[in-house]
């Protein structure tokens, strides 16, 4: 039982932070936001070449052979910075279907596809069956979209996109037209069903490990402006009904924080409660993504109301990331369901109740 | 991150659930706040004590089995389980027990420890006053040395078991001259020391779970100091560490009621009687959120085994466990509907179990332990870095 980070794992955090600091400010998000794509290839250049999207991808195509356990304090820091890029699309969604393809006799496909998502020379739009909307498809060089039981590799010059012009600037979402043929079909019935699915789990753990850090950065801004801010002679964060809310958002943080790591620890090990343990943390940190968001806004008054001041960037970062990948509403159904219905397996941690 | 058990820790898990299975009483016992139900407590302790379970990460010259808090965890959601009974002595083995390991003197060990760990003695925690509540450096009690004793006069309020239990331990003030939290002393007190009278206080259910101890010339020897004189703060803060953190609600406790309270759902949906539809989604929660603290116990632990320390995150920890068990046997009652307000003896009662004894129970965890919004000025201030004024 070891519910640790490793040296290295902490220390690849720590280098992920460094480079965003310098490489993706409040500033130059914002400035992405008045281009036309939103994207630039040249800040995902400069993430390849830290690693960023070759983490999962096997050694023998380039990348880092690594897995989820891995992923999540990187994820949390592109959330901390609120990174535009499609990171978990591409990095905690494509690449391990196209590891999962290549095991199903797709080994051609993927091995494609996986240098060239490890040389940061191709982004992967992926859909998912709980959404009709697929982010990032006009920046894609590749798109895997479920329909029906069966997974498609579609090139993006044949298919018809419509911007879905949305609040948080960070993203953007287009419906998709396309017509599935059997050429681009790479998964059907069984394995289809089962992509598909994962696919959804791994992109909600992705998008859950993105909101640690945008929660994380909500609290920060508010105990900052808390600190600076001063009225009635004092700072404003002396006032208990100041602290009593950023420390409520706190606790809510630090108790997703621990549901959201068992999560890359069941993906990464393909626990069979994978699907409730990725819904619970995707649902509390959700939520909790939320609260400090509206907690931080009343904490800042009404210049964190302007769209000067930068916490709208976090606060739609928590807004539109908790629908990303199925809501937490959806995700709390679903352990719902596990749990009432028997709908899918779900365990307690440790705690076993009598009779089972 | 490796969230497995090793087979050593498997196979205690086995002989914890084993002797439990075949030690726990099949009935539940009378509430320990009750004076038949507070030796029946003791009984089961005894027994525990005897079967090498009654506190198994102590020492083993203590009365424990010297296992490590993994193992702890283990045995604790085996007891839960089991629906073993509530421990009588938890201000004992929970809290002072580890602060005695701390700070005690060899010979403050020996002489408190087992008898601890049997429940032979039990205690009562002395930190309120009338005036000092979550002010608790406004302690007035004052403890003045005379030769080899202390002479102790005032009064402690709210004491935790105070109406039976056999020694108190808490915070006086040992120089009258000094202020706040300086010249305050930690000192252990028999209760059956002449000068000390125990008035219980009944709580909202009538049972006498707590109690006012008035002081009058109590004289206790020097020896029953922990710590250092005018030291007294600083210990006191490690107890109230391990009484926020982890050791006083392992999470067990709160998984084994969420699963009751889904079963509750489950049986009260099945019945057709009327079930507020808001309800699923939170039980749903409820569950969630009592998994949240189990994983964060045990990432916890993990932290603590590999030389990390518990700071002001135990303020975390008991803001959570508090507000879920409230929410947890709210929703229960909600559940029940108007059974909710009746008594496990009502004839019409049905299912309606503890959940009402467990709500009133429920109601005073954001209070004791110091409030839940002592708490969030600690997580604001020494977490969040927000400033004291």
């Amino acid at each position: 039982m070891d519910f640790g980070f490793t040296e290295d794992q902490t220390l690849l955090q720590q280098t992920v932070r460094d480079f965003l600091a310098g490489e993706c400010t409040a500033e130059s998000v914002r400035a992405l936001w008045e281009t036309d794509t939103g994207r630039s290839r040249e800040l995902w250049a400069k993430l390849a070449e830290i690693g960023l999207p070759a983490l999962l991808v096997p050694e023998e195509h380039g990348g880092l052979g690594l897995d989820e356990r891995d992923l999540a304090l990187v994820l949390e820091e592109t959330g901390r910075f609120a990174l535009a890029e499609p990171i978990v699309a591409t990095a905690a969604v494509a690449v391990p279907t196209l590891r999962a393809l290549a095991d199903q006799g797709r080994a051609d496909f993927a091995g494609t596809w996986l240098p060239r998502i490890a040389a940061g020379e191709a982004i992967v739009a992926v859909g998912h069956v709980e959404s009709p909307l697929v982010a990032d498809a006009h920046v894609a060089d590749l798109m895997l979209l479920p329909r029906g039981d069966a997974l498609y590799a579609v090139d993006p010059a044949n298919a018809k996109c419509v911007a879905q012009p949305a609040n948080d600037q960070s993203q953007r979402l287009f419906s998709v037209e396309w017509s599935p043929d059997a050429a681009t079909r790479v998964a059907s019935d069984d394995t289809g069903r089962r992509l598909q699915a994962e696919m959804l789990d791994r992109g909600a753990f992705g998008c859950a490990a993105q909101l640690l850090g945008v929660t994380d950065q909500l609290i920060d801004m508010g105990a900052l402006y808390a600190t600076q801010r001063k009225q009635f002679g004092v700072a404003i964060g002396t006032f208990q009904a100041v602290k009593h809310r950023l420390a409520n958002a706190k606790v809510d943080l630090e108790y997703a924080r621990s549901v959201v790591h068992r999560a890359a620890h069941s993906v990464a090990l393909a626990a069979p409660t994978r699907s409730a343990d990725v819904s619970m943390a995707k649902s509390l940190i959700g939520e909790a993504a939320r609260f400090a968001a509206g907690e931080s806004l009343q904490v800042h008054g009404a210049i964190g109301y302007t769209y000067e001041q930068d916490l709208h960037v976090w606060m739609k970062r928590a807004w539109s990331l908790d629908l990303a990948f199925g809501s937490g509403a959806w995700h709390r159904a679903r352990v719902g369901d596990a749990l009432i219905d028997d709908a899918l397996p779900a365990e307690s941690f440790g705690y076993q109740p009598p009779g089972v | 991150m490796e969230l497995t058990y090793t087979a050593e820790q498997e196979a205690f898990r086995k002989e914890a659930r084993t002797w439990l299975e075949a030690n726990v009483p099949a009935e539940p016992l009378a509430s320990f706040d009750t004076p038949e139900g507070f030796e029946a407590h003791r009984e089961w302790e005894k027994k525990l004590h005897a079967g090498g379970f009654a506190m198994v990460p102590w020492p083993v010259e203590y009365g424990g089995r010297g296992a490590d808090l993994l193992e702890w965890l283990i045995f604790e959601e085996e007891y839960y389980r089991a629906s073993a009974p509530g421990r009588v002595n938890q201000n004992g083995i929970f809290l002072l027990g580890p602060t005695i390991m701390e700070y005690g003197t060899a010979e403050q060990k020996a002489r408190f420890l087992p008898k601890m760990a049997s429940s032979e003695e039990v205690w009562a925690q002395g930190w309120s006053e009338p005036n000092a509540g979550s002010d608790m450096a406004a302690i007035q009690t004052t403890a003045i040395r005379d030769g080899d004793e202390y002479v102790i006069n005032g009064q402690k309020t709210w004491a935790s078991r105070g109406a039976y239990a056999h020694w108190l331990f808490g915070l006086f003030r040992t120089d009258p001259e000094s202020t706040r939290h300086h010249g305050l002393t930690f000192v252990l007190v028999p209760l059956d020391t002449p000068g000390v009278t125990v008035r219980p206080i009944e709580k909202i259910n009538g049972k006498k779970a707590f109690a006012e101890v008035f002081f009058d010339d109590a004289r206790v020897p020097v020896e029953n100091r922990l710590g250092d004189e005018g030291a007294g703060w600083g210990v006191a803060m490690a107890t109230a560490g391990f009484e926020r953190g982890l050791m006083l609600r392992s999470p067990a406790r709160f998984q084994s009621t969420a699963r009751r309270l889904v079963e509750l759902y489950r049986r009260t949906v099945a019945e057709g009687g009327f079930v507020d539809p808001a309800l699923r989604d939170r039980v749903t929660k409820c569950w969630i959120r009592a998994e949240a603290y189990a994983l964060n116990t045990y990432q916890t632990v993990s932290r603590l085994l590999t030389g990390g320390k518990i700071g002001a995150e135990a303020s975390l920890n008991k803001i959570f466990w508090s507000e879920l068990d409230i929410e947890m046997h709210t929703v229960a009652l909600a559940l029940l509907d108007g059974r909710g307000e009746l008594l496990p003896g009502a004839p019409a009662g049905g299912d309606v179990g503890d959940w009402l004894d467990g709500y009133i129970f429920a109601l005073a965890g954001p209070i004791y332990a110091g409030t839940n919004e002592i708490q969030r000025n600690i997580i604001a201030e020494r977490i969040l870095g927000l400033p004291r004024k």
